[in-house]
């Protein structure tokens, strides 16, 4: 298992802020959680404690941004995306540009239950024009992910687990905003995974593989702008194609691949797998994952009984 | 610029005059509250501010944020005589394809500064703003206004909390109190008051003056800026439709635009008032 991918998040930041004296950080009282800490430890002057207002904070970032700064503000998505006309016309609308972090993604958060799990964040945020929104595999993704954002133009959301993830990525890796990532080639079935669900694609095609299966793993870290051109390559070229994210099925990555799955003249169907439509619950990750088919053995069985 | 009390009286009323041209041109839009607000907007630009039309976007220029979105034709016209473009041109209001949108866009136009019409979010990003001024240590100030029906959203609260812990003495806000909102009086819509110790009670420097006497207006202001530990909010008692008799206090005009024939009657009553 690698770091989760607030942890890496938390690394980053740091980095960030020795080189760019223009990145600030906002946080709502969740700063151990969403680990902007260590840059609040690291660069006080540049870390602002909002108290738990997650609305005042949004409409503070894209006030600095508008002032010539480059904001991260931290919470759960959950709670960033309740706040969601704040987003759309004070951060989306008016572009300004604020990075949203959203910590806590889905029911792999486990214990503190429903209202923790950003589950709807992705299908909410996809909805607002020119406002990118990624979610990192891994580490290495992740850290790339950040040094781009600080050159990026416009509101970008960034969704992070709780919960390590497995590493799918290798050092020599560079970050390309909005291109998928081909992890591993394959002719009877393409996973397209995003987020901690990416590992666990990744994982379950290498053991389909010993049982006579070719499956295709795409790692999806910018779920819009959407990748079409490697979903219309692999809608030409496999009958079925699987979307894998810890969210709901509606709205999120599975949404944006039918959407562009629709829009092509392909062969291939479609199977979401992820949160059926359904809240999210308290429980032990694994167990969840397991309950949701969202770990190894349930996206293999997945697989195998579509393709059976 | 710093204009004399005569002359900035003087462009209110010319403003005045153009809010309801391009209101009756566009056949929609909010009357009421541009005209409760335009003489504290024209204190701003014509005398306390430090902006620059010709180089609009001077980084070290003061800030004015719009919080109450819908008063937009107020600033419109304060910006038209203040040079930032022809007066003619907000004529377009609300049409397709103008910048003179409904309510303020930063990106059709940049000098608005923020996005604004979901009340209770402007004044947020105002504190941000006074937050990276600070930060940089700018001389710069902040100004905003809000109408008192306002503050009946949450959000507004959370900024009077936090830009009041945060002792933001570059920000002001005005609150345009015209006592009315679309329902009714706020009084019966959702009361608001005890205005004042609410507010300073969130560490704010709160004062209170008639919002349509200038020389108030700049004592007013000039305090704000003596001011060193806490932001300033100036509680500005306005009356809705201010300067044209049949709007005055008469809340159909919150949102109801004149039509030709009340637009002449309007313009003649101001017209004897500039004589």
């Amino acid at each position: 298992m690698g770091n989760a991918t607030r942890v890496s998040f938390g690394q980053a930041l740091v980095e960030l802020g020795r080189e760019h004296k223009n990145v600030v950080v906002l946080d709502a009282d969740l700063s151990k959680s969403t680990k902007s800490e260590s840059f609040g430890k690291e660069f006080p002057e540049r870390f602002f404690q909002m108290g738990i207002q997650e609305a005042n904070m949004i409409g503070v970032a894209a006030g600095m941004a508008f002032a010539g700064k480059i904001p991260f503000l931290c919470s759960f998505g959950a709670f960033l995306t309740g706040r969601f006309d704040t987003i759309r016309v004070t951060v989306g609308y008016a572009q300004a540009n604020v990075r949203l972090v959203g910590t806590h993604a889905g029911v792999g958060i486990g214990d503190d239950g429903c209202s923790q799990m950003a589950l709807e964040d992705l299908a909410c945020l996809r909805t607002l024009p020119q406002f990118a929104v990624l979610q990192p595999a891994d580490d290495v993704e992740t850290k790339h992910m950040m040094k781009y954002l600080v050159k990026h133009q416009g509101p970008a959301y960034i969704r992070l687990t709780r919960q390590n993830v497995i590493d799918v990525n290798k050092s020599d890796y560079k970050f390309e905003f909005g291109k998928g990532v081909k992890l591993k080639d394959g002719k009877d079935a393409a996973i397209f995974a995003t987020g901690a669900l990416t590992g666990n694609a990744l994982e379950a095609a290498k053991k389909l593989e010993a049982e006579g299966f070719s499956i295709a793993v795409v790692n999806i870290h910018t779920i819009k702008p959407i990748d079409r051109d490697i979903i219309n390559e692999y809608s030409k070229k496999v009958p079925v194609i699987f979307s894998a994210e810890d969210h709901n099925v509606i709205g999120g990555l599975g949404g944006a691949i039918a959407e562009t799955m629709a829009e092509v003249a392909g062969k291939s169907r479609l199977v979401r797998i992820g949160v059926q439509d359904v809240y999210g619950e308290s429980g032990l990750p694994e167990d969840l994952y397991k309950k949701h088919g969202l770990d190894i053995e349930g996206i293999t069985k997945t697989v195998k009984s579509a393709l059976r | 610029m710093q204009m004399t009390v005569k002359d900035l009286k003087q462009q209110a009323l010319q403003s005045r005059k153009l809010i309801l041209e391009m209101l009756t041109e566009a056949k929609s839009g909010h009357p009421g509250g541009s005209l409760s607000a335009i003489d504290i907007i024209t204190a701003l630009f014509f005398n306390e501010m430090k902006v620059d039309p010709k180089n609009s976007m001077w980084t070290d220029r003061d800030r004015f944020i719009l919080s109450k979105g819908h008063g937009v034709p107020a600033l419109y016209a304060t910006l038209a005589y203040r040079g930032y473009y022809d007066p003619k041109e907000t004529l377009t209001l609300r049409q397709l394809g103008s910048p003179f949108q409904g309510h303020p866009d930063r990106v059709r136009m940049p000098v608005l500064e923020a996005s604004t019409g979901s009340l209770g979010q402007g004044v947020s990003v105002a504190q941000g703003i006074a937050m990276a001024f600070r930060l940089d240590n700018k001389s710069s100030r902040v100004y905003c206004l809000m109408g008192d029906g306002e503050v009946q959203e949450g959000q507004a609260w959370e900024c009077f909390m936090s830009a009041g812990n945060y002792k933001l003495s570059n920000l002001c806000v005005f609150l345009d109190i015209n006592k009315y909102q679309i329902d009714g009086s706020t009084k019966d819509v959702m009361d608001i008051e005890p205005l004042k110790q609410k507010i300073e009670s969130f560490k704010w420097n709160v004062l209170e003056i008639n919002g349509h006497n200038m020389d108030e207006i700049l004592g007013a202001l000039k305090k704000a800026r003596e001011e060193k530990n806490k932001p300033t909010m100036i509680l500005a008692h306005t009356i809705k439709g201010k300067g044209v008799s049949f709007m005055e206090n008469v809340n159909k005009w919150h949102g109801v635009a004149p039509n030709k024939e009340e637009l002449q009657k309007a313009l003649q009553e101001l017209k004897i008032v500039d004589q």
